[in-house]
C-alpha cells in the first residue's frame, strides 16, 4: 500500500468528504508524528506501535568506495517497536 | 529531554484535525483510527506500507531459531514469525538528525 492507495481506502470510507480535505487529514497525522519525533519526542499508537528517537554516538566512518575514513557526527535516529495487537495479527492473530 | 516532553497518541493527533480542519472531536478521532486500520490491514494482507516523505512499514519473515531463556539458560525454539520494521524516509531522518 502506498500513500495514493490510502487516500483512495479513506475517501470510500468518506464519500462526504472531498479529496482535498482527505489529503489534508493525511499530511496532518504524518507530520505530526514527524514534528514529535524531531523535537525528540515519543508516539506512542497503542495496538500499532511506538515511535521514539535513539542517540547514536559520533564514529569513525569509511567511505566504501574511496576507503578513507570520515568522522560521523553523533546523531539522533528515528525507532519503531510494533505494538503487541500488530505483531499478533501479522501471525494469524 | 525526550523524558520532559509528554507523549503524542491518538487523542492529540485527533486534536489537531479538530483544529485545522474544523471536524468534530469524534469524526478527527474516527480518521485517525481510519489511517491505523488501513495500514494495519494492508500489513495483514502481507503488504508492505510506504508513505513518501515519512517512511515505509516492511514486513520481513524470520525463519525458526534456538532461542534461550536468559533466566533459566535452558535453550528454546523460538517459532518463525512475521515481523513488521519501519524505515524512515530520508527525509524524516535528516529532520530527525538535526533536531
Amino acid at each position: 500500500m502506498i500513500r495514493s492507495e490510502l487516500l483512495l481506502a479513506l475517501a470510500k470510507d468518506n464519500p462526504d468528504l472531498r479529496a482535498e480535505e482527505i489529503e489534508q487529514v493525511v499530511d496532518i497525522f504524518f507530520e505530526e508524528i514527524s514534528q514529535r519525533l524531531t523535537e525528540g519526542g515519543r508516539v506512542e499508537l497503542r495496538g500499532f506501535g511506538a515511535f521514539s528517537t535513539r542517540e547514536r554516538e559520533a564514529r569513525q566512518g569509511r567511505n566504501p568506495r574511496t576507503g578513507t575514513t570520515v568522522d560521523v557526527p553523533a546523531k539522533r535516529v528515528p525507532y519503531f517497536k510494533p505494538g503487541k495487537e500488530m505483531r499478533e495479527r501479522l501471525n494469524g492473530g | 529531554m525526550s523524558r520532559s516532553m509528554s507523549t503524542l497518541t491518538r487523542a492529540d493527533l485527533a486534536e489537531t484535525i479538530n483544529r485545522k480542519m474544523g471536524f468534530s472531536r469524534a469524526e478527527s478521532l474516527d480518521m485517525v483510527e481510519a489511517i491505523l486500520g488501513h495500514m494495519c490491514e494492508a500489513m495483514a494482507r502481507g503488504e508492505n506500507v510506504k508513505i513518501s516523505g515519512f517512511g515505509s512499514f516492511v514486513l520481513r519473515d524470520k525463519k525458526e531459531r534456538i532461542g534461550r531463556n536468559p533466566k533459566t539458560g535452558v535453550e528454546v525454539p523460538i517459532t518463525p514469525r512475521r515481523v513488521m520494521t519501519f524505515r524512515a524516509s530520508q527525509l524524516l531522518k535528516e529532520r530527525i538528525a538535526k533536531g
